[in-house]
């Protein structure tokens, strides 16, 4: 075990941190340091070994905030450069720090790649729906129609949701969570880097700027988030809504809201969350639920457990290799195959 | 071996063609391999198309492979060749004009047929009277039905038995130039004996039957002998220029003492690297497949990040491709190789063919201030050194550097004195193992080199940030003091400057007075070398400088260019080392001699200029 029990602080670094007021991503910064500790516990990862990585954009800034390794890459190759440090050091706890145009849109191919290879990177998606740093311009989770400054008439192009992409393509682990929902976040951060494999946590943070309550309609507080979000737990019934009277049930292939004691539905009715079951299919209908038809599901969505592990494979390949080979340095490498000697 | 009229020559050109896949690159390549073992100087060029089957009997599809064989140093694959083996008339036509006066021609007669003609775009139903061919020694075996008849009761599809009709050819010029095919046997039991026993017994009686045919038909009244040539003693093997490079990081990272990591993109012809690479698990080496080029560069940019030697391998567009990321790489000051295996271009322009027309974007093809070493070898053995030399000059300086190769280099082959490892320096990158005893680590303070700091992520109380925005000239944190940044633009531009301190004087080869001086640099060294050696040999005052260090330039340049009454800088492109020399050397006229034909200069023309000079 580690010698040292880490506190926020140690995670916090000396830079001014320079985000907008009332910027969510305040929350997450907060959630992360506090998150830190907890998982260098339960991982028995020193200090040292955190190391975060970031794109470009408002939330690619975080990474100078972690007292911490930190590398801030170019745009939307964060997960490129964190799949080379990674597999260069598989020790390594290692978190990219990316927004919703960061690695959707510039960064797009580099971040389903990184979910189909199952790489043991820990993901933070920042979705704010729009890019900030560059004033305003509609983005690949925009919702369609709204209004930007390189949309003055609405968008006409369809959002991507982040979750349906992961599971789409696969992903090991997919988490979501709110930016005023600090402990929600702690809590499926530590869930992440416990997850071999590559993990996504995306969080909803507003933009007071450039698009302000975005995600206001079931996250504007409190009140709101506890009637139109649902909050996932594996093994847990879906339940939601005030003293959790309202349940997700499966009915002609599709889900469906319900009230406990309505309609002849009871508890038994109500699904239990299986995060942990290979099949999609599930996983990717709770990440595709939106309000008003369904709740918004947060916590832990799908967490699967896959051996093929990138970063892992890499090395275990190269150590079979080297036990068997004849060739042990570069010496024995230039005198293989056939040579002669004059 | 025993034929009475066998007679010695000095050098040969052989040049094995046919269509795409006829085999054309193995029969060369056993050629080849067979004349190095017997202690042959050697070199050779594939010159194939980019596709993998084009249309069969067509110009287009047409694949070829030269062999330059001689009993002295052979620095050049050769202009013309003594034989072409023609495996049918899209062939013929295609290589003709790579014929000596005398050549000797051996097509497949069976080839000769009207569809075949139709196909390759002759005018005529006579081929050998279309070329003009009928002085020439024309040899028209039936290869394919002799092959055929050697393997008539082994019962063989037709598919199979007609894929060996290139070991028959190989087989003719086995007996013509008294080589032994024991090295091609052995090397077809070791491809095909486990897996199909029958196509190595079918291929090796394809050898035979033509080795046979030749010794009894009265076509081939002599044979040939190449005496071995007078090499330094040692240890030789056969490289080909991207293996060599592979091999020449390996080595970098043995002595650097760290683990290897390449993250590449496949990319002709470039991808031998990445193969060989792959390989290379026994020696630690860790290689990415990346999903694009980009990819690649930033997975080795994360990997140099965190402690290894990286390496990330392409061609001209992906090099374009790449440009960001080479940009994050001396923002960070990272240790980083990007090899750039030119070819022809712009856009996908001919890939796999060779040019030399990178070198403006190697130099200057970034946004900013961004200066990065540029290294160029030039032959397919030196790019094991100068892979090594990348690779030491990066990690000692911190510094990205793009290691310009091209396509004749990679693919080409020649005998290479083998190094032992003691030969090589030491590499001994600047490292920070301990935190500082007060106050915090500086990741940007410098060495008297102007070095930084080498700090990666696991290293107890060195964390720290670095990243593409402006640094603190000290901390590394953001900076956009414009102090700070026009300290910073100097400070990159004076660190990389330095390296010309540690790099090998020059030299001319011939007199430092002499009428001529011929510049070359990277790839061109073997044919520029021999034009100008035949020249002197001649009594022309005619000298050589080849450059292989090329950003910054290696001191001692300027005294080389004086005291000539003309310079002419040769290159395969359209004048961009010329330009970049008469940038640092104003007050010398710099002639020109262009070519971008997708081909390598040819020694014939080369002479031709230079006569036209002096």
């Amino acid at each position: 075990m580690a010698d040292y029990k880490y506190t926020p602080a140690d995670f916090k670094s000396d830079q001014m941190v320079k985000w907008c007021p009332g910027c969510g991503d305040h929350a997450i910064l907060n959630a992360v340091q506090r998150a830190m500790p907890e998982v260098a516990d339960a991982l028995d990862v020193p200090h040292n070994r955190f190391t975060f990585v970031s794109g470009i954009g408002c939330s690619s800034r975080f990474i100078y905030y972690m007292k911490t390794f930190g590398f801030h890459t170019i745009h939307g190759r964060a997960s490129a450069v964190a799949t080379g440090i990674k597999v260069a050091n598989p020790d390594l706890c290692v978190w990219v720090c990316t927004g919703d145009g960061d690695s959707l849109a510039i960064g797009g191919n580099h971040f389903i790649h990184a979910i189909r290879r199952n790489i043991d990177l820990n993901v933070i998606l920042f979705n704010n729906e729009i890019y900030g740093l560059t004033k305003g311009q509609y983005s690949p989770t925009t919702k369609l129609g709204k209004i930007t400054k390189t949309s003055p008439y609405g968008t006409v192009e369809k959002p991507f949701n982040p979750g349906e992409l992961v599971i789409g393509a696969k992903g090991t682990f997919f988490a979501r969570t709110i930016d005023m929902e600090v402990a929600l976040t702690k809590d499926c951060l530590v869930a992440a880097a416990k997850h071999k494999g590559m993990a996504v946590v995306e969080a909803l943070v507003n933009c007071v700027i450039f698009n302000d309550k975005t995600h206001a309609d079931f996250a504007g507080d409190r009140a709101t988030r506890a009637e139109r979000t649902i909050t996932l737990r594996h093994g847990e019934k879906m339940l939601f809504g005030a003293g959790n009277n309202k349940g997700l049930v499966f009915e002609n292939m599709r889900l469906k809201v319900v009230t406990i004691g309505e309609d002849g539905y009871t508890i038994d009715d109500v699904l239990t969350h299986d995060a942990h079951t290979k099949d999609t299919t599930l996983h990717s209908m709770l990440a595709a639920m939106k309000y008003p038809d369904y709740p918004v599901a947060v916590g832990v969505i799908r967490d699967v457990a896959d051996d093929n592990v990138y970063d892992v494979k890499v090395a275990e390949q190269v150590e079979q290799v080297k036990a068997t080979s004849k060739i042990r340095c570069v010496d024995d490498l230039l005198r293989s195959g056939e040579t002669w000697t004059i | 071996m025993n034929n009475l009229n066998t007679k010695e020559l000095k050098d040969v050109v052989i040049r094995f063609s046919g269509d795409s896949g006829d085999g054309m690159q193995l029969t060369g390549t056993l050629f080849s391999n067979t004349s190095a073992l017997v202690g042959n100087g050697i070199s050779t060029f594939p010159d194939y198309p980019a596709e993998i089957r084009a249309p069969q009997g067509t110009v287009a599809g047409v694949s070829g492979f030269q062999v330059h064989f001689g009993s002295g140093k052979v620095t050049n694959p050769g202009d013309y060749c003594d034989v072409l083996v023609a495996m049918n008339p899209a062939a013929l036509k295609a290589n003709r004009k790579w014929l000596k006066p005398d050549a000797t021609i051996i097509i497949d007669g069976d080839s000769i047929t009207e569809e075949h003609i139709r196909k390759a775009g002759y005018a005529t139903l006579d081929p050998i009277a279309e070329l003009g061919l009928e002085n020439y020694n024309v040899i028209i075996p039936d290869i394919t039905s002799m092959t055929r008849a050697a393997m008539a009761d082994m019962g063989l599809d037709n598919k199979t038995v007609v894929k060996c009709k290139n070991m028959f050819a190989l087989g003719i010029c086995f007996y013509m130039y008294n080589r032994s095919e024991e090295y091609a046997k052995r090397y077809l039991d070791a491809k095909f004996a486990r897996k199909n026993p029958a196509v190595a017994e079918a291929n090796k009686r394809a050898i035979d039957a033509g080795y046979n045919y030749a010794a009894n038909t009265h076509q081939f009244a002599n044979t040939y002998k190449v005496a071995p040539a007078h090499l330094e003693k040692g240890t030789y093997r056969s490289i080909n220029g991207n293996v060599a490079t592979a091999w020449g990081f390996c080595a970098a990272a043995e002595k650097a003492g760290l683990p290897l990591f390449c993250g590449s993109y496949p990319i002709t012809p470039a991808t031998v690297i990445l193969e060989e690479l792959a390989k290379r698990k026994d020696l630690g080496v860790k290689t990415v497949q990346a999903e694009d080029e980009i990819a690649g560069i930033c997975t080795a940019i994360g990997a140099a990040y965190a402690g290894n030697f990286a390496v990330t391998t392409t061609s001209g567009p992906g090099l374009s491709l790449k440009s960001e990321a080479i940009g994050l790489a001396v923002m960070g000051e990272l240790p980083l190789v990007i090899v750039d295996v030119q070819r022809g271009g712009p856009s996908t322009g001919l890939p796999t063919k060779t040019e030399q027309s990178d070198l403006m974007q190697a130099l200057y093809g970034r946004n900013g201030e961004c200066p990065v070493v540029v290294i160029a070898a030039s032959s397919p053995s030196d790019c094991f050194h100068y892979a090594f030399m990348a690779g030491k000059i990066a990690l000692e300086h911190m510094t990205p550097v793009i290691l310009l190769t091209d396509g004749f280099i990679a693919n080409g082959s020649e005998p290479w004195r083998i190094p032992a490892m003691e030969e090589y320096p030491a590499i001994i990158p600047p490292i920070v193992d301990k935190a500082p005893e007060e106050g915090e680590f500086m990741p940007y303070k410098r060495d008297e080199k102007m070095v930084r700091g080498w700090a990666f992520p696991g290293k107890k109380g060195l964390e720290h940030r670095i990243g593409g925005l402006e640094k603190d000239h000290l901390k590394g944190s953001i900076s956009y003091d414009p102090a700070n940044h026009q300290e910073m633009v100097l400070t990159r531009a004076a660190k990389v400057a330095r390296v010309a301190d540690e790099l090998p004087a020059p030299v001319v080869d011939g007199a430092a007075d002499a009428d001529l001086l011929v510049v070359g640099w990277g790839g061109t060294r073997g044919h520029l070398q021999t034009a100008v050696d035949d020249l002197k040999a001649e009594g022309k005052s005619i000298a050589h400088l080849h450059l292989n260090y090329i950003y910054p330039l290696p001191k001692g340049i300027r005294g080389l260019l004086e005291g000539h009454k003309r310079i002419v800088v040769c290159e395969l492109n359209e004048g961009q080392m010329a330009s970049y020399l008469r940038q640092n050397f104003r007050e010398f006229e710099f002639e020109q001699y262009n070519k971008c034909e997708g081909q390598p200069f040819t020694v014939a023309e080369l002479k031709e200029k230079f006569v036209s000079l002096l």
